[in-house]
């Protein structure tokens, strides 16, 4: 039996030595300084699916940001109370003193109404009674204005002088629809079978878009020349915010006690901020398209990692001929995917921010990325980079040196 | 009698069916300088990697400055290239857009020295193979010549006893292949042990020893000393 020569008394086994972070970053970023147009390409798909996910989440974000800026202006206080079914089915009514006894409920700040008359508008005495344009003539109370907050554009708003008379206020599209610019003693509509004098234009008002095609008309000259009976179609009701849902819950009995049911109570911040939901549906399909290009990216950092390997065969065997460990050369491609795929993130986040900053800017919104859907991207594009560059950086380590520098 | 930097005793190497080095035994002692010559195919680029630990034997033990190549894993064979084996390559091996000075610190970039001081000692180094005036050339604007000498400058970087040298001179006219020869026999003075596989006759026998090599068996060696300590090692192999 032979035994294999002495071992030399103090030989310590050879142990490799650490990289710095410093320099694994250095290593890693070797790789990618040399093909600068490569790294661009594929760092463009990471960054275009990074880029699209930031920009529909900051789209989003943004309009939710303007949303919550408008219903902060207009108030989320406001409730309305219309006529609901009535149990034998047909069109409810309100009774003629909803508005006294909404009032004395104590959250209530102020209540007032509008009352739908069969009066039609027209913008003379010339055009057939069909051609309506869908304006509504209401009677309504001089507290409406006060309620609502709407802004009168030009002109005033209906007092206790002239709501005896034919004056009427215009809401925004009822104007554009009669062709009326402007108020004043001398603009005039024909409206239910005499002239009124428009003394007022109304501001859009997001919260009640049903008096946009409104034509309104003091109550005592409704009562008197346009037949109104005096039941309101609406009441609208401005609670303390801290109450609003109490006043929300009691209105409906105090508004019809005999048949609660009969009412129906809304607010329409809720309604508002209901409708912008409904694009969420859409914003979660532009989000899936985002994370498809992503992937695609990620399958782009991939090819350009195996590629790399390919081409590096030498370079991975002159590494192992340096000292390398086969950990060493795994943690360098690894490292190097990961930076290809962290510099497409950043290029996509800034992208992405540019994209909704410019879309915000022209819609006039604020401009708002969320921190997490910046960091939730950076994150991606680290995940995607470590998955894509595994495999070819697992092949690389597995390289035997010999093999790798005999390809030159 | 200085310490053996290399022990092959009967070393095989097959690819297969294919025998690329046949039991050949070798001794290489500290400072010296030698030449393992053989036409191409004859085993030597393979007795090399053997050498240098790129690549284990099928049979055989290799002794590379006292360490038992058998007994150490792929982790440890890596620390010991990085310490004790320098090597250069017939086709340099330098990145393109590196300058030089960088490429020689790379040498010791897995000896765990900080980044300060191997480009400190990359800068001495390129001065002592008379490249004092190329530290910040990138290889495109290097002759070949002198590509080999920054390749040699990275290789000897940390002092390594041992230097492995795979046809330095086969890209090379002959005048730069004298400089990096002269390179070599300067090294060899100031200490380091230097191996180089050449194809080339007239090298090899410029060298103080000659391992002449062909079908994987070593032929000739001129050294007695060393022929004659083979024996110790008979019977030790297959």
């Amino acid at each position: 039996m032979s035994t294999a020569a002495p071992p030399r008394p103090g030989r310590e086994r050879p142990r490799p030595a650490r990289l710095s972070p410093a320099d694994v970053l250095r290593v890693g970023g070797s790789g990618l300084r040399s093909r600068p147009l490569r790294v661009f390409l594929s760092a463009l798909g990471i960054a275009i699916g990074i880029a699209a996910m930031i920009g529909v989440v900051g789209i989003s974000t943004s309009s939710q940001e303007e949303l919550n800026r408008r219903l902060d202006a207009l108030g989320t206080n406001l409730l309305t109370v219309g006529p609901g079914q009535s149990f034998g089915g047909g069109e409810a009514r309100l009774p003629d003193e909803t508005v006294e006894m909404v009032q004395r409920i104590g959250p209530v700040e102020s209540a007032a109404a509008v009352g739908l008359t069969d009066a039609k508008v027209y913008r003379n005495d010339h055009v057939p009674a069909t051609e309506t344009g869908g304006i509504g003539v209401y009677a309504a109370d001089t507290a409406l204005m006060k309620t609502l907050g709407t802004e009168i554009t030009d002109g005033q708003w209906l007092n206790s002088a002239n709501e005896r008379y034919p004056a009427v206020v215009l809401g925004l599209r009822a104007a554009e629809q009669l062709a009326v610019h402007e108020s004043g003693p001398d603009v005039q509509v024909w409206l239910g079978g005499r002239w009124f004098t428009v003394v007022g234009l109304l501001a859009a008002n997001e919260l009640v878009p049903e008096l946009d095609s409104a034509a309104l008309v003091g109550r005592p000259v409704a009562e008197r020349e346009l037949g109104y009976d005096g039941h309101p179609t609406t009441v609208y009701a401005r609670a303390r915010p801290a109450a609003v849902s109490d006043v929300q819950a009691v209105l409906g009995a105090t508004a019809n006690p005999e048949d609660p049911s009969a009412v129906e109570v809304s607010r329409p911040s809720d309604a508002l901020a209901a409708k912008e939901a409904t694009d969420e549906t859409l914003g979660g399909l532009l989000l899936g398209l985002g994370a498809v290009a992503l992937l695609v990216g990620g399958v782009g950092v991939a090819n350009t990692m195996v590629i790399s390997v390919l081409e590096r065969r030498a370079e991975i065997g002159l590494r192992r001929s340096l000292g390398a460990t086969r950990g060493q050369i795994r943690t360098q491609f690894l490292c190097e995917s990961l930076l290809l795929s962290a510099l497409g993130g950043v290029g996509g986040i800034l992208l992405g921010i540019g994209v909704t900053g410019g879309y915000a800017t022209y819609q006039g919104w604020p401009s708002v990325v969320p921190a997490w859907a910046m960091s939730g991207g950076l994150g991606a594009t680290l995940v995607i980079g470590g998955l894509a560059g595994f495999y070819p950086a697992v092949r690389a380590a597995r390289l035997p040196p010999t093999e790798a520098l005999a390809a030159t | 009698m200085t310490a053996p930097v290399i022990e092959l005793a009967g070393v095989s190497k097959t690819y297969g069916d294919v025998t690329a080095l046949a039991g050949a035994d070798l001794t290489v002692r500290r400072g010296e300088l030698l030449a393992i010559v053989g036409p191409s195919g004859s085993g030597k680029s393979t007795m090399l990697n053997i050498m240098g630990t790129l690549s284990r034997p099928s049979a055989g033990t290799v002794r590379v400055d006292g360490h038992a190549v058998e007994d150490l894993s792929d982790r440890e064979l890596s620390a010991l290239r990085a310490g004790t084996i320098g090597f250069v390559f017939q086709s340099f091996h330098l990145a393109p857009g590196v300058p030089a000075v960088d490429s020689v610190a790379d040498g010791l970039l897995y000896s765990g020295k900080p980044r300060a001081e191997r480009r400190r000692l990359a800068e001495r180094t390129l001065r002592r193979v008379g490249l004092g005036h190329r530290l910040h050339n990138e290889p495109h604007q290097l002759s070949g010549g002198e590509k080999q000498r920054v390749a040699i400058a990275r290789a000897v970087l940390g002092d390594p006893p041992l230097l492995l040298a795979d046809e330095p001179t086969g890209a090379l006219d002959s005048r730069s292949g004298a400089v990096v020869m002269g390179l070599l026999h300067d090294l060899h003075r100031s200490g380091t042990t230097v191996v180089v596989i050449t194809h080339d006759r007239d090298i090899a026998a410029s060298l103080p020893r000659e391992v002449r090599i062909k079908d994987g068996r070593i032929e000739h060696d001129s050294d007695i000393q060393a022929a004659g300590r083979r024996g110790s090692y008979q019977g030790m192999g297959t």
